[in-house]
């Protein structure tokens, strides 16, 4: 099936066939592979996008009833104020290990900031439980989005 | 800063644009420069434009090797670390191998930074004292007056960009033996400022990892595995994959380890795969169960152990035991373990126009898998390039010694015409499945105590799976039939234990064995500290101090795990938690490192327990990024303590009951408070920090739920005693 999607503030027609997970479409059609592949069962948060705005698990969100719908991913967020805040934010403090899971933890952290300025730990916490990191970079998480919190304020 | 991971299109731009200066060793080991990256192998290139970019011989998993070793570079050679990039280096085990492996180039062992510190320093201490030449016989001056700093030549009143002199200093021969920088003079090295070179392009998406190498009308290929190990193929039947748009063909692998689903795309290789029919000839398959593979291993802990593993006097040490004070028992059971490294397994074969094999791989061993696909095509081995990329993780699951998907790409590749391009995905499902875990291991350990609450013996018997027995690793792991890698932290403990046996008995595999972050440590370093701490506590003596007394020895072993255990006691401000709070302590020698920690709980195991802080103290040498080894350490508490909470894979007849993260939970940014890391300064060569960190996490959170609860953790996961994590 033909759909039409707004990816990254871009109208792209794309072909694919009904059921198949948005993830799929933005990587190996769109070949836009900075959106990561983990579990295919939305308990990673690997492959985190944002659907009109709101943080989703692209793998267990489908191409179906997409039609005209704003997708954002990680390519777009240095262009995004809280994005870009968040990204300057894990290079100060080297958030990253092998930096699988990073994408998702950003996209998924960009989320939290949007509505809500300053989060404390626990509300951090609570927000990113579900973006696993096998490298267990949670602490500099928890730093780096408080720090992006700091520089967005400034 | 520039990460170019397409090596040869470097190299063919480098040449193409002018000169250069290589800085390497020969293949007779000795230090060389060339103005031709093809006649030596580099350690780091430097063009005339003045980019400088150091080539890694190891994998970039997290562990940080790539920023570690182009320090190394930019510290002789007086740069700032804006002004180094970086390369993966091709496959060659003759010149980039692991000097701690032998003639194999690979990352394994927490070697990276301990097998490269000297190479990597002077192969910059030699570029940098070429380009002082070259720029010393231009200005007519000696090299003694100038300087390089921050990508200049200073001295005798000129300056200029390094770049200058590189066209000049490429035909110099290179220094013998380059002075190297005295530790006063390093900026770089020990800066906890310095920062990781891979941050900004793992936080923009635009790094690349192995399942991003998407090569021109490449297919993707997905295999289908049977439930148990050891099944194999017989016929598959199709059709039901026949009116999946992107499905091509599904073919049982030559070796009919599986089917190979191909597809235009991954998620048509995924729905192709659940629709074809795969009949299997089961009779040579597992079909133990974990009960049974459990109830074997606590058996032979009853039995006298196979191999008397320290020669001891075993009769002289029950008699200890049994005619002492009191007598502490234990006996522990460590189930199975995934790695589960975040990106799951993946690479990409592809033939070359001269009829040779290229793969891409975030490749742990690239010895291993470039030796079988030189067989499996029949190729000399200079016709296969491994290319290395960046590794979602590992944590020893990228290195198999069967180098297993690989050879599966390999062999799936065969099945074609060769004409595409064929990238190999794994499932999550694929990856907790695989049958390559850390294998299941048994100790029993009675320790005598006299009324002083001093040992007078510690008998210890250890049942498991052998990890090297059966590879091509145990020609050099196995000695005496003993797998070290099974008592490793054990009867090699700087602990001065008196009368002391260590016993050990092989079971039989019922799955692939596999290091697994910090390998044989796992268990044995969760034994050693709970033992300790039971001991402690029935002598009545303060677990620090009741350690310390078998490391009060002059050995510079004891020195050093004593210092490390002194040091975490004091910044956890041990035997002082805040009320409502709970420590537990424990501290561990693995992969050269000592690594202490103090974990801290609040709750109890019956209301649920909190981890609430983590205080690390960490000795592993000349520490050369401050940050790094910190990030390792946070991380490798992370893993030890994750898995050991919920984490194991069972069986049910063969079949694995675990299926994707739901029943196989990571560790959340929910589980874990603060951790706080400390560093012993030292001037000891550096050592590992990828795995160390890991051992005494799980021991110190299995003592701090016993100083809260009274519960003594023997059998893991944790929560299978009724512990409850909040």
């Amino acid at each position: 099936m033909a759909i039409t999607l707004k990816v990254n503030g871009k109208t792209q027609e794309v072909d694919a066939e009904p059921g198949t997970p948005l993830l799929w479409v933005i990587r190996d059609e769109l070949k836009m592979t900075g959106t990561k592949f983990g579990c295919g069962v939305a308990s990673c948060g690997a492959c985190t996008v944002h659907l009109n705005g709101e943080p989703v698990r692209s793998c267990q969100t489908f191409i179906d009833d997409m039609e005209g719908a704003e997708i954002t991913t990680i390519e777009a967020m240095s262009d995004d104020k809280v994005g870009a805040a968040l990204q300057q934010a894990w290079v100060e403090l080297d958030v990253v290990q092998c930096g699988y899971c990073q994408s998702g933890q950003i996209m998924s952290a960009v989320g939290l900031l949007r509505q809500n300025a300053n989060p404390s730990v626990s509300e951090i916490d609570d927000y990113m439980w579900g973006n696993a990191c096998r490298c267990a970079t949670y602490q500099r998480i928890r730093a780096g989005i408080q720090r992006a919190a700091k520089i967005l304020e400034a | 800063m520039t990460v170019n991971t397409s090596r040869r299109g470097f190299l063919q731009g480098a040449a193409a644009a002018g000169a250069m200066l290589v800085v390497g060793i020969r293949p007779d080991g000795a230090l060389a420069a060339s103005a031709n990256p093809s006649m030596l192998t580099p350690f780091v290139q430097i063009g005339t434009d003045g980019s400088v970019t150091a080539i890694i011989k190891h994998f970039e998993m997290g562990q940080g090797p790539a920023t570690g070793l182009s320090t190394l570079i930019a510290e002789e050679m007086g740069l700032s670390m804006d002004q180094i990039g970086y390369d993966f280096a091709p496959s060659n085990p003759q010149v980039y191998n692991n000097t701690l492996f032998g003639p194999m180039q690979g990352t394994g062992g927490s070697t990276a930074m301990a097998n490269s510190y000297l190479q990597y320093r002077q192969a910059g201490a030699a570029a940098r004292e070429m380009l002082l030449h070259a720029a010393a016989q231009a200005w007519g001056v000696e090299a003694s007056t100038l300087s390089l700093q921050d990508g200049m030549i200073f001295g005798s009143g000129k300056s200029a960009p390094l770049g200058e002199f590189v066209e000049a200093a490429a035909v110099l021969d290179a220094p013998a033996e380059p002075r190297l920088k005295d530790p006063s003079e390093f900026r770089l090295i020990g800066n906890p400022d310095v920062r990781r070179l891979d941050s900004a392009a793992k936080g923009n998406g635009t790094a690349m990892f192995a399942m991003d190498i998407q090569r021109p009308n490449q297919m993707i290929a997905m295999i289908a595995r049977p439930e148990q190990q050891r099944a194999t193929a017989v016929s598959v039947d199709a059709s039901g994959a026949e009116a999946i748009k992107g499905f091509i063909s599904a073919d049982i692998l030559p070796n009919k380890a599986g089917v190979a689903v191909f597809a235009e795309n991954t998620w048509a290789a995924m729905q192709a795969r659940d629709a074809i029919s795969v009949e299997w000839d089961t009779r040579n398959a597992e079909t133990r169960s974990s009960d049974q593979i459990e109830a074997e291993i606590r058996a032979a802990l009853e039995a006298d152990p196979t191999y008397n593993v320290n020669e001891a006097d075993v009769v002289a040490v029950q008699t200890a035991i049994d005619g002492a004070e009191t007598v502490v028992e234990e006996t522990f059971y460590f189930p199975l373990l995934a790695h589960a490294p975040m990106e799951p397994l993946n690479c990409t074969i592809e033939e070359t126009e001269d009829g040779g094999i290229l793969m891409h791989d975030g490749c742990q061993i690239p010895t291993l898998p470039h030796g079988a696909i030189a067989e499996i095509f029949d190729l000399p081995f200079d016709k296969v390039q491994i290319k290395t990329v960046l590794a979602g993780g590992s944590f020893g699951r990228r290195a198999t010694p069967q180098a297993d998907y690989q050879v599966e790409a390999a062999l799936a590749f065969s099945l074609t015409d060769r004409s595409r391009p064929v990238h190999l995905v794994w499932s999550r499902e694929d990856d907790l499945r695989s049958g390559y875990y850390r294998p299941a291991f048994g100790h029993k350990v009675r320790v005598g105590l006299d009324g002083s609450g001093n040992i007078v013996g510690w008998e210890h018997r250890i049942a498991g799976q052998s990890i090297m027995k059966g590879t091509p690793f145990e020609a050099f792991a196995v000695k005496n039939g003993i797998d070290h890698s099974s008592v490793e932290g054990t009867v090699d403990s700087p602990y001065q234990i008196p009368m002391a046996a260590f016993g050990l008995t092989d079971t039989e595999k019922a799955t692939s064995t596999l290091w697994w972050r910090a390998v044989g440590h796992t268990h044995t370093a969760y034994v050693m500290e709970v033992m300790m701490d039971m001991a402690a506590k029935a002598a009545g003596i303060d677990p620090v101090d009741f350690r310390l007394a078998y490391l009060s020895g002059d050995g510079l072993e004891q020195q050093r795990k004593a210092g490390v255990l002194k040091l975490v006691a004091e910044k956890a401000n041990w035997g002082n938690a805040p009320a409502g709070r709970s420590q537990g302590i424990a501290v561990h020698k693995s992969f050269n490192s000592y690594v202490a920690e103090v974990v801290e709980i609040s709750g109890t195991a019956a209301d649920g327990i909190k981890i609430e802080k983590v205080t690390c103290a960490v000795d592993c040498g000349v520490a050369v990024n401050p940050d790094v080894i910190k990030a390792q350490m946070e991380g490798g508490i992370g893993y030890g303590i994750g898995h050991n909470m919920r984490d194991k894979i069972t069986l049910t007849e063969g079949v694995v009951d675990q299926f994707n993260f739901p029943d196989y939970e990571p560790l959340r940014i929910t589980d874990i408070g603060e951790i706080e890391v400390h560093i012993v300064r030292s001037a000891e060569p550096p050592t590992g920090v990828g795995e160390p960190g890991t051992p005494p996490a799980a021991p110190a959170l299995a003592n701090a739920i016993a100083a809260a609860s009274n519960l003594r953790i023997a059998a893991l996961p944790m929560d299978d005693n009724g512990v409850s994590f909040v």
